[in-house]
């Protein structure tokens, strides 16, 4: 039986090629638009660390002055000051814990007579690299010792190993960064997390990127005085060469917290010091927070309004195309009143008919769910040339790949149910009779 | 009227699908356009500065680590000075941290009384500003003077050892947030730690725009402090002749490798630069006048695919009508006069859509309430949009020769 329904919706829609044109084409038109959308906001709201990112926390306390608090209604800022950020990693209360500021250091090339080079780094603790899986190709992270040490270790990324050394291990041997020898402990895999999670608030960029270059600990940056890349001062500083001592803020503090009790005892822990703080008079706030990775991306909003925008959009636009086609198709289907009659009378039953128009609906969606992909790849290589930081990551996958044609199957197939319904609600008499 | 109405009742679920298209159409429609509108007017926000003279450029020296001693340097500033205004083209040329909407900026806390930290005005942003900054850049002052030589001092944001200038030119709304309805001019700020340091307003600029715009610092609440030469975020400033500017960017990093070829020069036009920081909301603008073009060539195209059909299966009634003596004409205004109906029945629908639409996009984004008077904008654009669409197939039914009516189809 579907071979024929197939058979005759293809007449019919061959019938009036301008209106199956129509149809079609609207129907792509909002597909298209809704997939490109879809694939942006998945990318921009993705987690970029599913095994643990519900492990994972964000600890903030409030170093600001009492000018414009109210109690309870502030939120802690997104970074905090040196001696804050020493105290929480000192405490070892969370399973690991690490300290994070971006700098960017000039790197001297190995071989002479080649340009010295600017390249993103990482200022962190001991602990970075296990608390968010980075994977080493060689080598491993420095110890607690060479964070309190100062010691002038770094662990590179691939890529800055390619372009030094070729690719090789090159563990144990030195590079000179900002006209100090740094003794190489680790070579990273390729590492770049979308968004980088790790230093939203801190400076520099959120999307794209091969990933950062190099991560050196945080004390032996401040001992060779590598500013970081963000600093938000609460007070007025007196001698910006002792960063560790200044009233500001710019570490952003991670915590591995394996249970709801370790979560409920860290909180804890974390309002007690804010609440010492102030009864010491360092701190005038007591407001505390600590999110856990996905809720922390959403506070910092790495999902653009503008995208939501889009989307919220583009799902609008799907859905006047839709009331299109159900337009078209029901102005086709009552156009066909009589063959339904004539069917209706040959013993065809009401769901035969049904099934006839949803055939010719499904088809529609399914031309419609093709040509709306080409749109959708339109759509995102024009994403792609956009300057925003995540252009270069807007691409379609296989899920999308699949999505799409749900999507078009499930818009035409809303899209036939009304037009269906009406064509097997024709009574068959008066429509012979008419003729 | 009555006729045309007493006729859509036996179509109700046509009209009721035409009146839903139209009215979804007029509410997206209409946000959009208001939004549209909302990005031009924040896309042409006014600097303050000669856009269309300015060129800047910022250079990072390559042999950093060891502090390039003060001597020495200022050395190099004063002969890269003086090989930017050798360029041909070049009529000034100045030294500031930060140009309005330049991105990168300083900001700090001002107190009204001297170590009183109770009664202050947090992030005001500092433009520090070598001789000339003020001619450079083109700003004028709508009060007060500009600095003299002697009050150019050796203050710099970070790290301050020498303390700040004891003259300052602020922006107006600058001036209006610290001493509401008072004239500004010679009044005292208080600057430094504990607020120690006495710094008189000079000047009144009557506009500077902030490097960015955002919700700390505002749109142009802003103070320029004299220096002589700026070191922290420095860049240089040219105002050149328009039609020199993009010879003169060209020329620049030559001209500077002169001077010391171990840096990073990049230098830029400013009215790129502003173009720049427009960007995302550009190709916003761009995106929703595409989706009305789609949205309203779709809802066009709707109309049409049903209007044919209407005139198709009426064919025999509109015979017979002009048989008993309609005019073509009274057949063209049927069909206009029952499109303008059933638009009009979506517009009303819509109007209230946008309405909630817009309250709803005021609630989750931040976005201006929409103003009534938005609204008839919308309803303009569908009842043109519906009429022209109808013309097609009004015209072919007003075509129908009145000898239909005696055929049996």
């Amino acid at each position: 039986m579907f071979g024929y329904y197939l058979d005759l919706a293809l007449r019919s829609l061959k019938r009036n090629k301008v209106l199956t044109a129509l149809m079609v084409l609207s129907l792509a038109l909002g597909i298209g638009a809704c997939i490109t959308t879809t694939t942006v906001l998945r990318l921009l709201s993705g987690d970029p660390l599913p095994q643990k990112s519900d492990r994972l926390f964000y600890p903030q306390v409030d170093p600001n002055g009492k000018q414009g608090y109210i109690a309870g209604q502030t939120e802690p800022p997104s970074t905090m000051p040196y001696i804050d950020a020493m105290y929480l990693l000192h405490a070892r209360r969370a399973k690991r814990q690490a300290v994070v500021a971006l700098t960017s250091g000039k790197i001297a090339p190995q071989r002479a007579n080649e340009r010295p080079f600017y390249s993103d780094g990482v200022q962190t603790t001991a602990d970075f690299f296990g608390l968010f899986d980075a994977p080493f190709q060689y080598g491993g992270s420095w110890t607690a010792a060479d964070d309190e040490g100062g010691a002038q270790v770094i662990v590179i990324a691939g890529f800055l190993n390619q372009k030094l050394f070729g690719g090789a291990n090159s563990v144990g041997r030195t590079i000179r960064m900002n006209d100090h020898d740094f003794r190489i402990v680790g070579v990273l895999k390729p590492w770049s997390p979308q968004p980088r999670f790790y230093a939203l608030d801190l400076g520099g960029h959120d999307y794209g990127g091969d990933g950062d270059a190099m991560f050196l600990p945080l004390k032996t940056a401040i001992d060779l005085k590598m500013g970081p890349q963000d600093l938000e001062c609460y007070d007025t500083v007196t001698n910006m060469d002792d960063l560790a001592a200044a009233p500001c803020r710019w570490l952003g503090v991670w915590v591995e917290l394996p249970d709801q009790a370790a979560v409920a005892d860290y909180r804890m822990f974390l309002a007690n010091y804010a609440r010492e703080q102030v009864a010491q008079g360092r701190f005038s706030r007591d407001e505390t927070a600590m999110l856990d990775l996905v809720d922390w991306l959403r506070h910092e909003q790495v999902v653009p309004d503008d995208v939501r925008l889009q989307a919220g959009l583009a799902y609008g636009f799907l859905l006047i195309c839709v009331l299109n086609t159900v337009g078209l198709l029901l102005a086709k289907c009552l156009r066909r009143s009589r063959e339904i009659g004539v069917r209706r009378a040959l013993g065809a039953t009401r769901g035969a008919v049904f099934a006839q128009f949803m055939v010719e609906a499904a088809i529609v969606g399914l031309v419609g769910g093709v040509l709306g992909l080409g749109f959708a790849e339109l759509g995102l290589f024009g994403i792609r040339h956009q300057p925003a930081e995540y252009a270069s990551l807007a691409h379609l996958d296989v899920s999308m790949f699949l999505f799409t044609f749900v999507v078009a199957l499930l818009a035409s197939l809303v899209a036939g149910l009304l037009p269906a319904w009406r064509a097997c609600a024709v009574a068959p008499a008066p429509q012979l009779k008419a003729s | 009227m009555l006729p045309i109405v007493s006729a859509l009742k036996h179509h109700k679920t046509t009209v009721v699908l035409v009146a839903l298209e139209i009215a979804l159409t007029c509410a997206i429609v209409t946000n959009a356009l208001f939004l549209i509108r909302d990005r031009l007017a924040f896309m042409h926000m006014t600097t303050g500065v000669a856009d269309n003279e300015l060129v800047w450029v910022r250079t990072q020296t390559l042999d950093l680590g060891q502090e390039a001693d003060k001597d020495s340097h200022a050395g190099v500033v004063a002969a890269d000075l003086a090989a930017l205004r050798g360029l041909p083209g070049v009529e000034s040329v100045a030294m500031t941290n930060a140009l309005p909407l330049g991105g990168s900026y300083s900001s700090t806390v001002v107190y009204r009384r001297p170590g009183d930290k109770s009664d202050s005005l947090s992030n005001v942003v500092e433009y520090l500003g070598s001789p000339g900054m003020l001619r450079t850049l083109g700003i004028s002052l709508s009060e007060g003077r500009d600095f003299q030589p002697r009050e150019y001092s050796d203050y710099q944001t970070f790290g301050q050892k020498s303390p700040p200038p004891t003259a300052v030119i602020v922006t107006r709304s600058f001036a209006q947030q610290m001493w509401p309805g008072e004239d500004p001019l010679g009044k005292p700020i208080y600057l430094g730690e504990q607020g120690e340091h006495a710094t008189y307003v000079v000047g009144v600029a009557g506009h500077l725009l902030n490097p960015a715009i955002n919700k700390y610092q505002g749109i142009d609440r802003g103070m320029i402090l004299p220096v002589r030469q700026v070191r922290d975020n420095s860049a240089y400033v040219l105002r050149v002749r328009p039609d020199a500017r993009a010879s003169v960017a060209r020329a620049i990093p030559g001209a500077l490798q002169q001077v010391d070829p171990a840096r990073k020069i990049e230098a830029h036009v400013y009215t790129d630069t502003i173009a720049q920081y427009f960007q995302g909301d550009r190709a916003m603008v761009w995106l929703l006048l595409v989706v009305i073009g789609c949205l309203l060539t779709l809802t066009a195209l709707g109309v049409v695919g049903l209007s044919s059909f209407w005139v198709q299966q009426r064919t025999r009634t509109i015979g017979i009508r002009r048989a008993i003596g309609a005019t073509r004409h009274d057949i063209l205004r049927y069909f206009l006069a029952e499109n303008f109906l059933i638009v009009s029945l979506g517009i009303v629908a819509g109007s209230a859509g946008a309405v909630g639409l817009n309250l709803w996009l005021m609630h989750h984004y931040e976005l201006h309430r929409m103003p009534l008077s938005w609204l008839p904008i919308g309803a303009l654009v569908l009842w043109l949009l519906g009429q022209l669409a109808v013309l097609g197939p009004a015209l072919r039914a007003a075509a129908v020769p009145p000898v239909v009516a005696t055929r049996s189809v």
